[in-house]
């Protein structure tokens, strides 16, 4: 009976560390640790490894104003643009582009509303994330117009002609996609920024530092008669996001589904876009995030919790890609439509083959990894496999645009794209660009929202009665004891 | 002439914990102070409550800006292809519901988040160069991990002497006047620096 009892106790005690909900403020970090350990990134002298992969990606960044210069000085030819394929890279770079955006509002608006208290060590990087992606996802339409110093006639201001947008064509509808997403995300982080920056304001060794973050936080000084309305902004701004967010990527495939071109005609669209692009999202933060949480020593903030729930995200949005390139083959089929059936299995064994599949490999299978537990914990292996995705949802936007229109209805039309040096350059250009900016924001701003992940700590709850060392009694010591009983 | 006098702005106090100071500003609330502040580093759960307040109006900015979004919308869509131009592009109507709704749907919404932030400025007076809660050395610890509660001058319940006192019952610590010009009071009470953005 003893043993018995000696091994249900272990067997409990076991349960109970499974069962135990894993604090998101790992250690038991003081309020004041916290501001520290995010504050210091901008305050201490930049580190080396900063300085020269700013350098590097910002090099790498320079191609863009490069390879632009040369596409207006001599014509949109030196893209690898033609009839019938005239919409090739640029603009699976804007939708490649505006996806990963996705990941950052659905961290800081959607798992907002939901209470994914997780979120909080996440979201500021992840927003900024969105805005930089954001930036070099307009670079693409924008200059796809051909001629960009007309690319005013997309908004409606009376012009020499005379003549208005036409709104009843989706592209007007994604110039007010892009553009109010765009604006609203940067307003909702700023928002988000400006208990922090008082932080930094407060914080200020140097009267240069106090005076800028001392304009930027806007005059904050944490009373509970700015929190409350704050509050509310923040939780209106969370629920105009949430919509704006699924409507943005709608939008982005309504530029496709309106059409009649087949594989592009379809109904699917809108949520398989809005799915796909929240798992490329999920899949770029955790890029950007693993590297930077190694290089700063953040392990407590940012935890394995996080990372864990961020992989079965992108495992969840992965399985449901997967299964909207099923669908769309069993609809093609099920049509009877001989355009359908053709565009489809077109796109699996015809001349991009290889994309296809690519996109298959990257975007289905590969992440299948993120059911086993070992991937997720693991870090590198969670790095590694990452990759897939973020190559994968490329490739879908290559198959889903280029296979698509360069064998359409007539034989006759039909053709073949190879991007030119310029295509290649220039998104080259925007990767370096996009991390740039990145090393940017983790440099002069807060890469972790710290007024936020105190809120999540047990100290910052009202009705927590302050232990000397932090702990309370959890349910793990009173299950053995019950079993005594 | 006489030497100037400092005026004071208000009486301050520091709490060790977020539940030390819920406690504090729900004794200052039953006492009938109306001209005072709470002040943490994060939002309190429980504080607006515990102090009084209404619910934020910022939601009102924001219906405002909805609307006007939605009908900034519709009148500049019906406007421009129905009066000013008509032009008929695929004989479809010149202007008809479903194709105006991305467009309602997106104006909408950046007019409620232009209320929104509108109305959060408004209300929260910033942006705001000075206060003088500034003044006192101590409060930089506020966007860190400092729980403070300041008793304003102005509030006809405050007694310098009585107040500080109250302060001090209610688990206040560090307990020290708040001038609005610190450059004029006396060496001794002068606070260590003087102002901050």
């Amino acid at each position: 009976m003893r043993a018995d009892n000696a091994s249900a106790q272990a067997a409990f005690a076991k349960a109970s560390d499974y069962l135990e909900r894993q604090p998101l403020v790992a250690n038991h970090r003081p309020l004041s640790w916290i501001t520290d350990h995010v504050c210091r990134i901008v305050e201490q002298p930049a580190p080396i490894w900063w300085w020269v992969s700013t350098i590097l990606f910002g090099a790498v960044a320079t191609l863009v104003p490069a390879m632009l210069t040369y596409l207006v000085s001599t014509g949109v030819g030196v893209w690898g643009l033609n009839v019938p394929v005239c919409w090739a890279w640029d603009i699976t770079n804007f939708v490649f582009w505006i996806g990963i955006g996705h990941a950052g509002t659905l961290i800081s608006a959607i798992l907002f509303l939901t209470r994914q208290k997780w979120r909080t060590s996440i979201n500021r990087s992840a927003e900024a994330m969105t805005i930089f992606a954001v930036i070099c996802a307009g670079i693409f339409p924008a200059f796809h117009v051909g001629r960009i110093w007309f690319a005013w006639f997309l908004f409606p201001i009376p012009n020499a002609n005379a003549i208005w947008q036409n709104f009843r064509s989706p592209l007007l509808w994604d110039v007010f996609a892009v553009s109010t997403y765009f604006t609203v995300s940067l307003i909702f982080w700023y928002l988000g920024l400006i208990p922090d920056l008082a932080s930094l304001r407060d914080r200020a060794t140097t009267r240069f530092r106090q005076m800028a973050y001392g304009l930027l936080s806007l005059g904050w000084r944490g009373s509970n008669r700015q929190w409350t309305h704050y509050e509310k902004a923040y939780l209106i701004l969370a629920g105009i996001s949430t919509p704006l967010v699924l409507s943005v990527h709608s939008v982005v495939s309504f530029d496709f589904a309106t059409s009649v071109v087949p594989g592009w005609h379809t109904t699917i669209f809108p949520p398989y876009f809005v799915a796909g692009a929240i798992f490329g999202g999920f899949a770029m933060v955790l890029t950007l995030l693993i590297p930077f949480r190694e290089l700063y020593g953040l392990h407590d903030l940012v935890t394995d919790k996080h990372i864990d729930n961020m992989c079965k995200i992108v495992l969840l949005t992965g399985s449901l890609v997967g299964y909207a390139y099923s669908m769309e083959f069993f609809i093609a089929w099920y049509s009877g439509n001989p355009f359908e059936i053709y565009a489809f299995t077109n796109r699996a064994l015809g001349p991009y083959w290889w994309a296809y599949w690519s996109m298959i490999t990257c975007n289905v299978v590969a992440p299948q990894l993120f059911w086993f537990k070992y991937c997720r914990q693991n870090p590198w292996v969670v790095l590694a496999i990452v990759m897939f995705p973020n190559t994968g949802m490329w490739f879908e936007r290559f198959v889903i645009i280029v296979t698509s229109i360069h064998r359409d209805f007539l034989p006759s039309s039909w053709g073949y794209f190879s991007p030119t040096w310029v295509d290649i350059t220039l998104f080259i250009g925007t990767i370096g660009l996009f991390v740039f900016l990145f090393l940017l924001f983790v440099r002069f701003l807060p890469m972790i929202t710290m007024f936020e992940v105190k809120n999540v700590t047990p100290q910052a709850d009202p009705h927590h009665h302050d232990h000397p060392t932090g702990e309370k009694t959890s349910g793990h010591h009173s299950i053995p004891a019950k079993a005594h009983a | 002439m006489n030497q100037p006098t400092p005026t004071l702005h208000g009486l301050g106090a520091e709490f060790p914990s977020a539940s030390a100071l819920l406690h504090a500003a729900e004794k200052i609330h039953a006492l009938g102070f109306r001209r005072w502040d709470v002040y943490s580093p994060f939002p309190i759960h429980g504080m607006d409550q515990a102090m009084g307040f209404q619910r934020s109006r910022v939601s009102l900015f924001s219906l405002l800006g909805g609307i006007t979004g939605l009908s900034t919308a519709f009148a500049l869509i019906y406007y421009t292809s129905a009066i000013n131009y008509p032009l008929i592009v695929q004989g479809k109507p010149y202007f008809a519901l479903e194709p105006s709704l991305p467009i309602f749907f997106e104006l909408t919404i950046l007019l409620t988040a232009f209320g929104t932030i509108i109305g959060l400025l408004l209300l929260t007076l910033m942006p705001r160069l000075h206060h003088p809660v500034f003044n006192w050395e101590r409060f930089k610890k506020v966007s860190d991990d400092g729980f403070f509660l300041v008793l304003e001058a102005a509030d006809p319940r405050f007694q310098p002497e009585a107040s500080r006192q109250l302060l001090g019952e209610i688990g206040g610590s560090q307990i020290s006047e708040i001038y609005q010009d610190p450059e004029l009071v006396p060496h001794p009470a002068r606070p260590e620096k003087e102002g901050s953005v």
